[in-house]
């Protein structure tokens, strides 16, 4: 009886805390999400009214957020993997001795605060930094034409920001690949390529989805890039939710945060689905 | 062709196609030292302009000076805000390290009803947006009336610092050798015994990890901590806040004193585990 009972004691306490803090609050903000202002009452106070026009309006208020935040962090995502994928290669085959002294290295720079990181590229692109006047005199760039304030400044600081996230999970499954497996392929007369496609790539393939998705997720809801490097033709979902929330506006943060959870887990279920692994966490 | 002649062949190859072999055999490691350094102009950018003697705003070069480094707190309230986040951040490793570590070891240690739920709830916290949780939170607050502040701040932090101790305790627990366990007991080592003196050391550098996992994440938030921290001004709350109008360069100073701090604190750990593993 008594080892039957332990597995669950040891989960009451940490479950009776998220049951309480995370369970419960995503039901309070379902809650919200179809409640109206209190007619007569003060500002930020609502009431139940079930009226899930909510969602429809929050939607069609902010299509091109909603857009603009999923081909962002797609686009982030892609780059990121670009980056990831040959370093967290290079980390675990090619780097020798120094493995975990580069392994520190590729975590260290998330020692120093994301914002200041991100405030530093606004500077560095910025009209005042030095690349920007650079490329104007070598006629890279046109005298109106910035590089922050642009789609690509926020897809780039987000691929930058959110990059041990995807190296991480990458280097943990490249890592475990035995590299026997990438000798066998050798002498079975797969050149380079096709090695990298038919053993190192599928080997990998855990490690890919982990990492896409531990991007992509927080990219979909993110604001302080698109805030910081971007310019009002950039602003994205959470930038909308954050100032709904400023107002407050509560029930058209609530439905607009539904509305994200429910897009982004739609598109994890398809993504594990097709990349056929279950291995996530 | 005698081999002479090939030698010859081989040593009238032009440089360039020499150092096209060069770049061919190492093109992975410069793609590598180009990644770091990408990683790293942020870094040093925020170092250098620790020193720059500027006023209230740092963006442009004034010339250098130490008298930032000798004062970091002199910028009003930064030192405040560090403040805060550092108690913050000692309050949910704590909490979010023991209830995490303790869901690690059902997860990890058996097998029971529920268990692929369990699994699921503590993959939830981590695929839902920053901005959702932050927001779902503060509804609860809300509903019960509580104020956003300090205390539902370190709650926050707990919700999404736990799932990440649990995943990295877990992954630790997977690699231990069960038979160690099993020599323990055949050594008529109780259970408790057991797990004080073999499961609980070996499992411990896997519990330290996550600590210093979960205190990072805590000490870098800025989307859920603005929305449940009201008038509470933590680090990065007050980078953001002052990017409009200017960051003092004191802010870089504390930023690469952290990052120089982290760095020592994981170097002194690698040798540490290191040096067990010769002796």
């Amino acid at each position: 009886m008594k080892k039957i009972r332990t597995p669950y004691l040891l989960l009451l306490p940490g479950f009776a805390f998220l049951l309480t803090f995370f369970i419960f609050p995503i039901l309070s903000l379902a809650q919200v999400s179809t409640a109206t202002p209190i007619s007569g009452g003060d500002i930020g106070e609502f009431e139940q009214t079930f009226r899930f026009r909510n969602y429809l309006e929050a939607f069609l208020d902010s299509r091109e957020h909603f857009g603009r935040s999923l081909l962002y962090a797609l686009l982030a995502t892609l780059i990121a993997l670009l980056i990831s994928y040959p370093l967290a290669y290079a980390l675990a085959f090619k780097s020798g001795k120094y493995k975990n002294v580069l392994l520190v290295l590729v975590v260290a720079p998330f020692f120093t605060s994301f914002l200041l990181r991100t405030v530093a590229w606004k500077q560095i692109l910025g009209e005042e930094g030095f690349v920007v006047p650079t490329l104007r005199n070598l006629g890279l760039l046109s005298d109106t034409a910035t590089i922050t304030s642009t789609a690509g400044a926020v897809i780039l600081g987000m691929a930058y920001n959110f990059l041990p996230f995807m190296t991480l999970p990458l280097y943990a499954s490249i890592d475990r690949i035995d590299p026997r497996t990438l000798e066998a392929s050798g002498d079975l007369y797969a050149n380079g390529f096709t090695t990298f496609r038919r053993v190192t790539l599928p080997l990998s393939m855990p490690g890919v989805v982990a990492g896409t998705l531990l991007t992509f997720i927080p990219a979909a809801g993110d604001y302080v890039n698109a805030e910081l490097l971007g310019g009002p033709n950039n602003s994205m979902i959470g930038n909308v939710i954050q100032s709904r929330f400023l107002i407050p506006d509560y029930p058209t943060t609530s439905a607009l945060s539904f509305t994200l959870m429910a897009a982004i887990l739609i598109i994890v279920v398809v993504y594990i689905r097709k990349a056929g692994t279950d291995e996530v966490v | 062709m005698s081999s002479l002649e090939k030698e010859a062949v081989v040593s009238r190859r032009p440089l360039g196609a020499s150092i096209a072999r060069w770049f061919g055999k190492n093109l992975i490691r410069i793609y590598m030292a180009l990644a770091f350094v990408y990683l790293f102009i942020p870094v040093a950018y925020t170092f250098v302009f620790s020193f720059n003697d500027s006023g209230k705003s740092n963006i442009t070069w004034q010339g250098f000076t130490f008298e930032k480094w000798l004062n970091p707190c002199g910028a009003p309230r930064v030192c405040e805000a560090l403040g805060n986040s550092i108690k913050i951040g000692l309050l949910a490793t704590i909490f979010s390290t023991i209830l995490g570590t303790l869901i690690a070891f059902a997860i990890g240690r058996y097998l029971f009803k529920g268990r692929s739920a369990s699994n699921l709830l503590i993959f939830l916290p981590m695929a839902t947006p920053e901005i959702v949780l932050g927001a779902s939170i503060l509804s609860l607050f809300l509903v019960l009336q509580i104020n956003p502040g300090f205390w539902p701040t370190v709650i926050a932090h707990v919700v999404f610092c736990v799932s990440f101790v649990v995943v990295t305790v877990k992954a630790r627990i997977a690699s231990l050798d069960p038979k160690l366990e099993q020599a323990a007991m055949d050594l008529y080592a109780n259970e408790f015994q057991t797990f004080r003196r073999v499961t609980l050391p070996l499992v411990a550098p896997g519990i330290a990890a996550a600590a210093l996992l979960a205190f990072s994440l805590s000490f870098d938030d800025f989307i859920i901590t603005n929305f449940n921290s009201g008038t509470v001004t933590t680090f990065p709350k007050f980078i953001y806040g002052a990017a409009a109008r200017g960051i003092p360069a004191q802010a870089n100073v504390i930023a690469s004193a952290v990052f120089f701090l982290a760095l020592a604190l994981v170097i002194i750990g690698q040798v540490v585990s290191r040096k067990r593993k010769v002796s």
